[in-house]
């Protein structure tokens, strides 16, 4: 059995694994709906953009539902109060998550422009609306949130859903939005010809230079905003209460981490590194290139945040001691473990069954096979 | 906690989760019948097993669109809308929810992409790998879901830890294993193989009224029948499984769904019918069939089951017990190395649940009085009407589902049921039922559990999030109506292709195509 410390970090990485799966994977077919009623200007072209994703969007958005219950079982406290204190946040995410299932089944089962138009703008709405959020509240965190526990652990929020709109949280939906819109894009050059694939590639270099330039807009001003650090307490290896320290803010502390080790400067270098070679590869036209490097763009983004907070989770602005950290907020030694060897076991897996259906799947999809399948594609 | 706020929370979670509940059972059945058709197309090659395949996946794309849209509510509301509850229960809860997606719901969402698009891209055995890998996802998920529930209603291989302030794992495969949860397993896949056996059965009953589409019926008729008749028999047998598990574990919810008030001498008798006066805690008239209960319940003819006041009364000594547990764990949160509080917490620790039961009445402990203790003792059993009827129209369901696939098999052994009008009409009117049996069965199951969310470890009112009362008004609001917005455009979509049958796959083969009558879809 691993000692718990070492899990604690192990579980920081493992959440970390599964954002950026869940940004990577769910994250191009959330694209793919935020550019749906732009890039695709007819009802064929919009069924070609559909079909790209057709297959694949449901397997895709586990991603999102194992993301939620792994920090249930690995960070039950984080997902108790995040989940609750950003409770319309969360609502609004999950509303608009409720189009894409229906979107994508249901709209081509009538033959009517209004209901495939209505269906159309609910796509959008399931891709364009939760990326912005996870990134508002990416922002929130890195700021700190307004909530407290008392002595039973009941956790209160004590901000408004309004709070969370500062700019600063704006600019990291910016981040988020465009990073994700620049992914779809990319994917969709890859799945598609023609004009749609001409319009995809020119959407990938606008939203691919918003998300760049907005992720170093963010990264200069996060060097203002005060960031967290643990005065006392806190042991890596002692049982987790969150109570039982003292948590300081201080100005420019999310630079420290980059500080001390200089080698972690290499992860948001990869984030431009990615990003701008996915750029220079969709317009010449290797896209497969592309799409990777516009997942390595995320896994850095997604990373730089994760590193700056290190240990800090959610940290408290209203009751510092009060703060989430890794190694406060976690399961026991035995359910982390127990969590360590499932994953371990079934991503692989799942990584092995995922690619096997993306290479079934494989190739351009086209108007001529909509056309064939009227009945059978989405 | 404000009581307002926790009703809605109940409210909120219930009508949410019996909204998801009515389109699992038909994905849990639908997922099986389209592996045997398929099998049978591989094996036969009759391309008429294919168009049934497609068809009856078709309706089954309609229906699962929803069952994954109303799941991810279910995945996230633990945390928005029950937040202690999360943190409390997490160590234990969390995993068996997160092994789901890693273990089952990946798989069955990946492999259904490939079971609609990959016909033209797979051969036709690994079609049917894809279709089976579906179907053993979906019982999968099931299974880690049931888990998690099971240990609400029998909280095994757990304890609680005062330095954490929560409940933690101490044994993952007790918690696996927990006989709730594996009793509970199988009663609740098997509802579903008879709602899917039933929604098949009902709608080829339907085309053969019409006399469409005859072959397609008639072959889809007779898988229906053969797979509800074996499921509808397991579905019952099981749930008297769930019976005996529940007798042992759940005594308080047996209890009050079998209105027994007085403990009665072994083996106890099965209530058919009662008239029952909760407020005087009697029954003014009984119908019985003598022993019955007493063997489902105990397996034995001399190990009594007790009634309903000799449980309040056992509370009541819990109560008592747990109350100083609370004032001991109210001195270990303040110093954890009091070793006078350390030791009367272990001697009370097991009743911990029931002294928080208290925190309803009273927010300090030092102010609990014996009537609260009383108060607090007889809320340990659940509402006794509510449980009674629903349980046994259930039940009546079950049965009736029973004679309805044995007649259906008889006759199409005897390969006659398609001249039978009153047997096909019989099963075009059973077609909702399957869905009132399964919400009934979620009702008895998680109405029974009050007052407690996990069974004698966690009272419901203090599982909530610190919300306001406007957000939970706010949030129903938006799921009832997004929900029923939903449902409508579901329903229309069923009814649509439902009508349409085969026709609808547009291969030219059908009654609507060959008629030159499709003007639509």
């Amino acid at each position: 059995m691993l000692d718990y410390e070492t899990l604690k970090v192990i579980w920081w990485l493992l959440v970390g694994v599964l954002l950026v799966g869940f940004a990577v994977m769910d994250g191009h077919d959330m694209g793919v709906g935020t550019l749906l009623p732009f890039v695709g200007k007819d009802d064929t072209e919009r069924r070609v953009i559909i079909n790209t994703v057709g297959p694949h969007w449901d397997g895709n958005q586990v991603w999102f539902i194992t993301g939620g219950g792994a920090i249930f079982a690995a960070w039950p406290l984080v997902y108790a109060t995040a989940f609750s204190g950003f409770y319309w946040a969360m609502l609004a995410v999950l509303w608009a998550l409720f189009f894409r299932p229906v979107g994508f089944d249901y709209r081509s089962k009538i033959d009517n422009a209004t209901w495939r138009k209505t269906w159309d703008w609910g796509l959008f709405v399931g891709g364009a609306v939760p990326p912005l959020i996870f990134g508002v509240a990416f922002g929130n965190l890195l700021q700190g949130v307004p909530f407290h526990f008392d002595a039973n652990l009941v956790p209160y929020y004590e901000g408004s859903f309004w709070g969370l709109l500062n700019p600063f949280a704006l600019l990291a939906g910016v981040v988020s939005s465009a990073m994700i819109t620049f992914h779809g894009a990319v994917y969709l050059a890859h799945r598609t010809e023609g004009e749609i694939q001409q319009r995809s590639v020119r959407a990938a270099l606008l939203f691919g230079v918003i998300a760049l330039a907005a992720f170093a807009a963010a990264g200069l001003w996060v060097q203002a905003i005060p960031g967290y650090v643990i005065a006392a307490g806190a042991d890596p290896a002692s049982l987790p209460n969150p109570l039982a320290k003292e948590v300081v803010r201080e100005a420019g502390a999310w630079m420290a981490n980059y500080r001390h080790q200089p080698l972690l400067w290499a992860v948001p270098a990869l984030a431009f590194l990615g990003g701008l070679a996915a750029m220079w590869a969709v317009r010449a036209g290797r896209t497969f290139f592309a799409f990777w490097a516009s997942s390595v763009m995320i896994a850095g983004i997604i990373g730089t945040a994760g590193v700056a907070m290190f240990p800090f989770v959610m940290p408290s602005s209203t009751d510092l001691r009060s703060s989430l950290t890794v190694w406060d907020s976690v399961s026991s030694h035995l359910t982390l473990t127990v969590m360590f060897w499932a994953t371990l076991i079934f991503m692989p897996l799942i990584i092995v069954y995922t690619s096997w259906a993306y290479k079934v799947m494989a190739g351009k999809v086209t108007k001529a096979y909509i056309l064939e399948n009227e009945k059978q594609a989405y | 906690m404000n009581e307002t706020l926790v009703d809605l929370s109940r409210l909120q979670f219930a009508a949410t989760a019996m909204y998801h509940f009515l389109f699992v059972p038909l994905t849990l059945g639908l997922t099986w019948m389209l592996v045997i058709m398929e099998s049978l197309y591989v094996m036969t090659g009759k391309q008429v097993y294919q168009d049934m395949v497609k068809f009856w996946g078709k309706l089954f794309g309609i229906n699962f669109a929803l069952g994954v849209t109303t799941g991810i509510t279910l995945e996230f509301q633990f945390g928005t809308n029950w937040a202690y509850y999360s943190h409390y229960v997490g160590d234990i809860f969390g995993a068996p929810l997160a092994i789901e997606g890693l273990m089952a719901f990946f798989l069955e969402s990946t492999f259904i992409g490939l079971f609609f698009f990959g016909w033209n891209r797979l051969s036709r055995p690994q079609h049917l790998l894809v279709t089976l890998l579906m179907a053993v996802g979906t019982n999968l998920s099931a299974l880690w879901i049931l888990v998690a529930n099971g240990w609400m209603q029998n909280p095994v291989g757990s304890e609680f830890s005062f330095q954490t302030m929560r409940m933690e794992m101490t044994s993952f495969w007790d918690v696996v294993f927990n006989p709730v949860a594996q009793a509970k397993f199988v009663h609740t896949v098997s509802a579903g193989y008879v709602t899917g056996a039933m929604f098949v059965l009902s709608i080829s009953a339907y085309y053969l009224l019409k006399k469409r589409d005859l072959e397609f019926a008639k072959r889809s008729f007779r898988v229906a029948a053969a797979f509800g008749f074996a499921s509808a028999c397991s579905v019952v047998v099981l749930g008297d499984e769930s019976g005996y598990t529940m007798a042992e574990k759940q005594q308080s919810k047996l209890a009050a769904l079998e209105a027994m008030w007085e403990t009665e001498p072994a083996p106890a008798a099965l209530k058919l019918v009662a008239g029952i006066d909760e407020a005087n805690q009697r029954n003014t008239w009984e119908l019985e069939i003598p022993w019955v209960l007493g063997i489902i319940g105990t397996r034995s003819l001399d190990t009594p089951l007790p009634g309903i006041k000799e449980i309040i009364a056992r509370n009541r000594e819990r109560v008592e017990s747990g109350v100083e547990a609370v004032k001991a764990l109210n001195v270990l949160r303040r110093d954890a190395s009091d070793p006078q509080a350390l030791a009367l917490f272990e001697t009370h620790k097991e009743n911990l649940g029931f002294g928080l039961l208290t925190r309803k009445y009273v927010a300090d402990i030092m102010q609990v009085t014996p009537e609260i203790m009383d108060k607090a003792a007889a809320s340990t059993i659940p509402p006794v009407k509510p449980l009674f009827w629903t349980f046994r129209l259930m039940v009546l369901l079950g049965f009736s589902f029973i004679a309805l696939f044995a007649v259906a098999l008889w006759y199409s052994v005897k390969d006659t049921f398609a001249e039978k009008r009153w047997l096909l009409r019989w099963a075009l009117y059973f077609l909702p039922l399957p869905w009132v049996a399964s919400e009934m069965g979620w009702f008895v199951a998680e109405y029974g559990r009050q007052p407690w969310t996990i069974a004698e470890v966690l009272p419901t009112h203090l599982s909530v999030s610190t919300l306001s009362v406007q957000s939970l008004y706010g949030s129903l609001a938006g799921f009832v109506g997004f929900y029923t917005l939903l449902l409508i455009v579901e329903l229309y979509l069923m009814f649509r292709f439902g009508r349409l049958g085969p026709s609808s796959l547009g291969t030219g083969r059908y009654y609507w195509e060959r008629q030159g009558a499709l003007q639509s879809a």
